[in-house]
């Protein structure tokens, strides 16, 4: 093949001035793990929140629910982040369109990236905890209202520490999706992992290089949230319960 | 024709059939019994190569199991298996249940398939259920569906793993008399079963299994008859089946 | 909110929009085709093949599923061709956008495909498999006549979110300007001074396919329950 490797490019600077290809390849694992991470947080709560929406008693609170989980699943991530990041800002009042628009560009990218991840990675979570809290029984809630437990009570002390052990082979993938959608940002600009790996490969002429880089990098992310996740799992299990997951 | 030598199994660590030997011959119905982990399902599964064997061998009419070339599809064709699960095929009626051995295995044309497994139907009394569903039919029947499935197969000899074990108790009746017929049109049989009715009626000899060895092998009125003579394991075991 | 929304130019921009929407459709279409029958194969490979082999179907699928999608996609689009020259020693060939998508798309999702062929197989009853061997079928007959139609019945569902799944990833072709719809709709967009409008139509459009795809998916849950 004619292709000459150098794997010594990642500290070669970059022709565009600004910096070792490897720093930049850095800042793109930076960029990566802080979207991830921040929607992921985010969206465990939100999702939480949803999930118990979705099976309460209040017909408003469990159509509302479902009809964002449904329209936030079933809409593509980069339609929705388009959304987020050209459309919205024309919709708000002025002010606060202006706002938008005469902000940082990163710091505009990175938020729309953070919204439209959290909101996406809610829908998905959401429906994991529907799934664990229906397959408790009916009789735990009951039996939790019978020593005076709350609504809040119940689900915090009963029902969600079933519901996610039940589930939480099923968030692993969850997790590791949000890294691999945060490559999305790419499309409107912020240089995350990916969107660095195609610069460098562009810039340097050295695309196996830079490309493979980022393939061992995600890998290892992917690795160690499966290990993580494993830790957690293994850690909360108690002995005798099963789980399941919703099918993906 | 089937001669058991030697045979021992391990699961991992665990050893479930230990230094069995037998000879079955032609025309012969043998019953195998014993208490449950006794190993005797394991052991009728090892005749037709379902499972293998550690150590020992298997000689089925002349065909060593544990020669490097035999050809398992092949001898297991001239073997009939019925299992305690029945395990008919829920997407194919029962008329395809029969044919599709015929059809794939032996290459017979659909139109002979068709005709011996209406045959086969009407030896077990459903022919009436050809176009039927498994899951249309009660357990018995379909366990009667299982037998004829086997025959269609023109078997040297049939293996019964516990076939009525799983049945209410007024199916198990109907399955026995079709076991009953065939033994009586000279079918090698051997079975694992808990009906010791059956076993008494039917069978030419007994293999009693205990903890994966074969503590027992001798003809059916030795077994039933001559109990002081038996091992104290088997006299426990005859005590407890016959109070029922 | 001070935006003046104008719809007009959707009607008139439609057929250049049923372009894109044509490449997005053969994507998906030809994605869930290559993409199911490698995943079978990959199954059955990792269930049945000799240890070594089904290690490297697992590592296939590993690879593929933690990747993101935008990575492969770039991988197919600049780096196949460079592959392809030295193979076939001519300098000059060029793989295109629509070609690279498709061997990114149908690599990626054979990884997820057979994830779900794999546990499909193994809800079989074991059973079956015993009965079919029983008659005298060999193992590649059994999968054949008495396994694979019981699992393909159950996984249907399955396979079905799973290109729903495919449908919105084509979506990511706009990394490499491949004109499927929502590129479409982005340049109608940019063109007529229209984005929020044309954003927000091809929101629904997907929202709409995608929710007949569910819908389809139930109903055959639905009629699953009443079959074995």
């Amino acid at each position: 093949m004619n292709y000459s490797w150098d794997w010594s490019v990642f500290f070669k600077p970059a022709v565009t001035g600004e910096g070792l290809y490897g720093v930049l390849l850095f800042d793109g694992v930076l960029w990566t793990l802080s979207l991830s991470l921040l929607s992921w947080c985010l969206a465990l709560v939100l999702g939480t929140l949803t999930g118990i929406a979705r099976v309460s008693d209040n017909p408003l609170m469990r159509w509302s629910s479902a009809v964002y989980v449904h329209c936030f699943r079933n809409t593509p991530l980069l339609v929705q982040l388009f959304l987020w990041y050209f459309v919205l800002p024309e919709l708000l009042p002025v002010q606060w369109g202006d706002y938008i628009k005469q902000m940082n560009p990163t710091w505009n990218q990175f938020l729309s990236v953070v919204l439209c991840l959290t909101l996406y990675t809610t829908a998905g979570v959401a429906e994991q905890v529907r799934t664990g809290l229906e397959s408790i029984a009916g009789g735990q809630a009951n039996a939790a209202k019978a020593i005076g437990l709350g609504v809040w009570g119940t689900h915090r002390f009963v029902l969600l520490p079933q519901a996610f052990r039940i589930v939480l082979p099923s968030l692993t993938s969850d997790f590791m999706n949000v890294f691999k959608n945060s490559a999305a940002a790419l499309a409107i600009g912020l240089m995350e992992l990916t969107g660095q790996s195609r610069q460098i490969s562009e810039f340097s002429g050295h695309p196996f290089e830079s490309f493979i880089a980022a393939t061992l990098i995600y890998m290892t992310i992917t690795y160690l949230v499966v290990v993580f996740m494993r830790r957690l799992e293994h850690k909360m299990s108690v002995p005798g319960q099963m789980t399941a997951g919703v099918a993906h | 024709m089937i001669e058991v030598k030697d045979v021992t199994k391990h699961y991992g660590s665990f050893q479930v059939l230990s230094n069995c030997s037998t000879v079955i011959e032609r025309g012969e119905v043998v019953v195998i019994c014993g208490p449950s982990g006794s190993g005797k399902s394991t052991l009728i599964k090892t005749l037709n190569g379902l499972e293998r064997i550690t150590s020992g061998d298997i000689v089925v009419e002349g065909v060593s199991l544990t020669h490097k070339k035999t050809d398992f599809a092949k001898l297991r064709s001239r073997i009939g298996m019925v299992f305690q699960s029945f395990e008919l095929f829920p997407h194919l009626s029962v008329i395809e249940n029969l044919t599709l051995g015929q059809m794939r295995v032996l290459k017979r044309s659909k139109q002979e398939s068709i005709e011996r497994g209406v045959g086969y139907l009407q030896k077990v009394g459903l022919a009436a259920h050809r176009d039927k569903y498994p899951g249309q039919l009660s357990g018995g029947q379909q366990q009667r569906v299982a037998i004829a499935r086997a025959l269609t197969m023109d078997p040297v000899a049939m293996l019964f793993d516990e076939p009525t074990s799983a049945l209410d108790p007024e199916m198990v009746g109907e399955v026995l008399d079709v076991m009953v017929k065939l033994a009586d049109d000279g079918m090698t049989m051997v079975c694992v079963t808990h009906e010791m009715g059956f076993a008494r009626k039917v069978s030419d000899r007994v293999i009693f299994m205990d903890q994966g060895r074969i503590i027992e092998d001798c003809t059916t009125e030795g077994f039933f008859g001559d109990v002081q003579n038996r091992s104290p394991r088997a006299q426990e075991f005859l005590a407890q089946i016959l109070t029922h | 909110m001070n935006y003046e929304f104008d719809w007009g130019g959707i009607v008139p921009a439609l057929p250049y929009l049923a372009q894109g929407m044509q490449t997005t459709l053969i994507l998906v279409v030809v994605g869930m085709t290559l993409g199911i029958s490698l995943g079978c194969v990959l199954a059955i490979l990792r269930i049945f093949a000799p240890k070594p082999i089904a290690k490297l179907a697992a590592g296939y699928v590993n690879f593929f599923r933690s990747m993101p999608l935008i990575l492969t996609i770039f991988w197919m689009f600049f780096l196949m061709p460079i592959v392809l020259r030295a193979i076939t020693g001519n300098p000059y060939l060029s793989v295109g956008a629509m070609y690279s998508a498709i061997v990114a798309l149908v690599l990626a999702e054979s990884a997820y495909y057979c994830e779900i062929i794999r546990a499909g197989i193994n809800s079989v009853r074991s059973g079956q498999m015993a009965a079919g061997k029983a008659i005298g079928m060999t193992t590649l007959q059994c999968l054949r006549w008495v396994v694979l139609p019981q699992a393909l019945k159950n996984m249907t569902p399955a396979l079905i979110n799973q290109s729903i799944g495919l449908l919105k990833d084509t979506s990511l072709v706009y990394v490499i300007s491949l004109n499927d719809f929502l590129g479409a709709a982005g340049q109608m967009g940019l063109r007529n001074g229209q984005l929020v409008e044309f954003y927000l139509f091809s929101a629904a459009v997907y929202l709409v396919i995608c929710s007949a795809g569910v819908a389809l998916v139930n109903h055959l849950q639905k009629k699953n329950k009443q079959a074995f």
